[in-house]
């Protein structure tokens, strides 16, 4: 029997409804504690409003359990920062925390050069590193990341969730990320979730073939309630 | 020097320096029209006063302390931005403020006076001005962060829709204080310019809100005391001119030298 210690995160028959239109219907999973979690699925298919869910920022319907007192990390998918004047060092210090430079090492940016660049000229690769270093600089339990490789050219892409599965061993974070690239994301997570308003699958990674992708992450769904997938 | 001239060069600095301070924010948030039109609010609150027998100001200060929490609680119900509801509503403001004043009070409502600036608005002024520096200070990086992302701030605890509306209460203050030097239709102004000229030539936070309240600060002051030269009625147009001057040499230093900052 497994040990109910082991997770961090149950969520049971989660639905998540916005002005009478269903967003997400009946969703449950459960996240073990040390694991990386991919939510996949197309546009549209409610993987944003689920983190949104899970912190507390839209009313929803079902349980949202996360064990005990634990400090939960979040990395957006855009950022308007272009326009801001404001450097890598000051974006990290709005956390109010000094080990900015152990931050930076960790995600492989050589900390003086990078510390003093403004935010928006920094490549799409450098940014999402900043990100990784933004979320991880205050130690959080579990980190939930909205597509980690937005504006990252192909070849970072793997390094990037490389990267994250490398942080996740060294500081012990539950990762729950969200990711269009359900090929990387199968060698890189330990469970899959995928999408589409309701649960199309939910199991280990290493479940998952090949030829069974394209069903899984598009196949026809069977919503409880009718509601129909987007697939946009 | 007179006792005249120094309390409108010490309110004119104060004034300037919270101005600029808080229009680092206004800029960034892309509200500097909000900044300008409320400052028209202002207007009826003035005209009250002189029509009932109190200090104009206390009546400026009421008119643009609600004007801001209804902008904020309009803002919340329509989703509208700022400058949308700004641009409907607050001309109302303007209208209303011209048809009630008597005339001989409007020049000075529309364009300040500092000859009029007493010792208790000097204190008020320099009272409010660092008040107001200090609350902008505690919200600073918060604003930024959710101007930053939204999600990002809400998700750290931060009350972003709070947050917003202390700014925009202590922008009316801001403004409130700065109308006796430019008037109403000018100390927008104080609030735009001089964070228009430090963005152009700077590539962090720390820098750009120092620049752009010594920026403001430095308008005031030599707006201010240019007009004891010239004509006190002039101290709003040329507060406003010593500003443009700032900002045209920032973009010149930015045009010679792209890289500066």
């Amino acid at each position: 029997m497994e040990d109910l210690d082991d997770y961090i995160l149950r969520v049971s028959n989660l639905s998540v409804t916005i002005q009478d239109q269903m967003i997400l219907d009946d969703i449950s999973f459960q996240v073990k504690k040390g694991t990386t979690l991919a939510i996949v699925g197309p546009n549209g298919a409610g993987k944003t409003m689920l983190f949104r869910a899970l912190l507390n920022l839209v009313p929803y319907s079902g349980s949202i359990e996360w064990r005990g007192k634990i400090k939960t990390g979040y990395v957006p998918q855009n950022l308007s920062a272009g326009d801001v004047p404001i450097s890598v060092k000051e974006f990290l210090s709005l956390k109010n925390v000094s080990n900015i430079e152990d931050s930076l090492t960790a995600v492989g940016l050589d900390s003086q050069n990078v510390v003093d660049k403004r935010l928006g000229v920094l490549s799409g690769g450098q940014l999402r590193r900043v990100l990784i270093a933004w979320a991880i600089i205050d130690k959080p339990d579990v980190l939930l990341f909205d597509e980690p490789t937005t504006g990252v050219d192909l070849d970072s892409e793997e390094s990037i969730y490389r990267m994250l599965r490398d942080l996740s061993k060294k500081y012990e974070i539950t990762m729950i990320i969200i990711s269009h690239n359900v090929h990387i994301v199968t060698e890189y997570s330990d469970y899959m979730l995928a999408l589409n308003r309701c649960m199309n699958f939910f199991g280990e990674s290493k479940e998952i073939k090949d030829p069974d992708l394209q069903t899984i992450i598009y196949g026809e769904t069977v919503c409880k309630h009718g509601s129909s997938p987007t697939g946009d | 020097m007179t006792e005249a001239l120094i309390f409108s060069l010490t309110v004119g600095i104060s004034v300037g320096l919270a101005a600029g301070y808080l229009g680092s924010l206004m800029v960034l948030e892309k509200m500097a029209l909000v900044g300008d039109a409320l400052s028209h609010v202002a207007l009826p609150g003035l005209a009250l006063g002189v029509l009932y027998g109190f200090d104009p100001f206390f009546g400026a200060f009421a008119f643009l302390f609600a004007s801001a929490i209804i902008i904020w609680q309009l803002g919340r119900i329509t989703k509208l931005s700022f400058e949308t509801l700004v641009g409907a509503v607050f001309t109302l403001s303007l209208a209303i403020g011209i048809l009630i004043i008597p005339e001989p009070e409007l020049f000075e409502a529309l364009f300040g006076d500092i000859t009029t600036v007493s010792l208790m608005y000097t204190v008020i002024a320099v009272v409010v001005s660092i008040v107001a520096i200090f609350l902008t200070r505690s919200i600073y990086n918060g604003i930024v962060l959710g101007m930053i992302s939204e999600e990002l701030a809400i998700s750290k605890g931060i009350k972003v829709a709070r947050m917003n509306l202390l700014y925009l209460l202590l922008v009316s203050m801001a403004v409130a204080i700065g109308i006796k030097i430019t008037g109403t239709l000018l100390v927008g102004f104080l609030v735009v310019t001089p964070a228009a000229a430090a963005k152009t030539i700077s590539s962090n936070l720390r820098r750009y809100s120092l620049l752009s309240s010594i920026f403001g600060g430095v308008s005031a002051f030599s707006g201010v005391l240019l007009s004891s030269f010239l004509n006190p009625q002039y101290a709003g147009p040329l507060v406003v001119l010593a500003g443009i001057t700032i900002f045209f040499v920032a973009v010149l230093i930015k045009w010679t030298n792209p890289s500066a900052s």
